[in-house]
């Protein structure tokens, strides 16, 4: 039983630096990554195809203008987020390599896809 | 509908699998299908409960409430996982050291049951909250009824049949490899768990990424296939890991595979001592128990 309570802790200990990181990211102000915003209209992208700096962090701002949920993903940069109607998100994405990589709105893949362009 | 329909099954599919591996590390535990039923049950109630709660969800922490909410979830089915296959450890060699009957596997099995139930509840709701989501969207949209009414059940469907033949392909294990393979399976799951949640903190610049594309094998099997998603879930296969995903998969599986072995040994020991018997190295159970659970992981 202590063996478990020990498995426990050390388990505890390797998610405790999300905690501490926490505190960290919010005292963060200085340096702040680049930001590219999108805007979901309709169930579509705007603009569907977004250049950003390759090599370097950046946020993505996605606002959704729709009165439906949709949900910004992406397989190609590992990301998924969901944007409640009239709501805006942030992800932080990259450092990415020179590319193309493809996202879209889980919600609406018929209509809601879009590009990023790393340069 | 077919629409609808593939995203409801990308859903379930994720779910479904977890659910599996779980039913199969269960096995021959009595009442294991009102566990699984009501972890399941309870998971459909929580998805629910935090569809609607989307809105506190992602407004909260300073817009990443929806990251830690989802790396908490992750990292708790971590930590059940990791006291299950570690517990099981210990139990499955005294088994083997005591040579005890069936009976009381059984008994070890049940006590470790709730703990896999809730790990069920929380795959279930992680990905159920999103087809609610979705399908409320739906039907707010005036999307037609037919869609959804067809769509959904066609998508839970086709996840559930995906699940049962994953099953059934594990029922082909033999059984004194049984225990040991699920095992490994729940360790590398929990790993991959552990992965994903890394992957919600660095969404939300909570953790440094330490590299965010270590390696590209999308060519090879890309994470939008639906083969590429089965085994994201089985195993957290990324094609472009970052590093601190790779971190936390390596030590979620040491710190599981270094505790399964020390609690094996521990009880090892101390069985000994108190039956002052040599071990019987050679025995196995072979029935429906988890008595080889870990034998080739404890030695």
């Amino acid at each position: 039983m202590r063996s478990t309570l020990v498995l426990l802790a050390a388990l505890t200990l390797a998610a405790a630096p999300a905690g501490s990181a926490v505190a960290a990211a919010a005292a963060a102000g200085a340096g702040e990554p680049p930001e590219v915003a999108l805007i979901i209209r309709n169930h579509r992208f705007e603009p569907a195809t977004l250049t950003v700096p390759a090599n370097t962090p950046f946020k993505v701002k996605v606002t959704n203008r729709d009165t439906e949920p949709s949900e910004f993903e992406s397989t190609d940069f590992n990301r998924e987020k969901i944007v409640l109607p009239g709501g805006t998100i942030t992800v932080f994405v990259g450092p990415l390599k020179p590319g193309q990589y493809r996202f879209y709105d889980d919600f609406h893949q018929s209509t809601g896809q879009g590009v990023l362009i790393a340069r | 509908m077919l629409g609808v329909a593939l995203l409801v099954f990308r859903e379930v599919l994720e779910a479904a699998l977890i659910v599996t591996v779980v039913a199969a590390a269960t096995r021959g535990v009595p009442r294991r299908g009102v566990f699984v039923g009501g972890g399941i049950a309870l998971g459909v109630l929580g998805a629910v409960v935090v569809a609607v709660c989307m809105g506190f969800i992602a407004g909260s922490l300073g817009g990443v409430g929806q990251e830690v909410f989802q790396a908490s979830v992750l990292l708790a089915a971590v930590v059940m996982i990791g006291w299950h296959v570690t517990w099981m450890s210990s139990h499955g060699k005294e088994m083997v050291v005591r040579m005890r009957e069936v009976t009381d596997s059984v008994r070890a099995g049940s006590s470790s049951i709730v703990i896999l139930l809730a790990v069920v509840a929380l795959a279930v709701l992680r990905e159920g909250s999103e087809v609610v989501l979705f399908v409320y969207g739906m039907a707010a949209g005036g999307a037609g009824k037919l869609g959804i009414v067809a769509g959904v059940p066609l998508g839970l469907a086709g996840g559930v049949v995906v699940g049962f033949a994953l099953y059934l392909g594990l029922l082909r294990i033999p059984i004194r490899h049984f225990f040991t393979a699920t095992n490994w399976m729940l360790v590398v799951l929990a790993a991959g768990l552990a992965s994903s949640a890394a992957g919600f903190l660095l969404q939300a610049n909570l953790l440094p990424t330490l590299g965010d594309q270590l390696w590209d094998t999308s060519g090879l099997l890309a994470n939008g296939s639906i083969i590429g998603q089965a085994v994201h879930v089985l195993t957290g296969y990324e094609a472009r890991p970052a590093g601190m995903q790779l971190v936390f998969w390596c030590v979620t599986f040491a710190t599981l595979v270094l505790g399964m072995r020390a609690v094996a040994k521990r009880h090892a020991l101390r069985a000994r001592a108190v039956h002052h018997e040599p071990r019987c190295s050679g025995t196995r159970a072979t029935s429906g128990s988890a008595a080889t659970s870990s034998n080739a992981t404890a030695t």
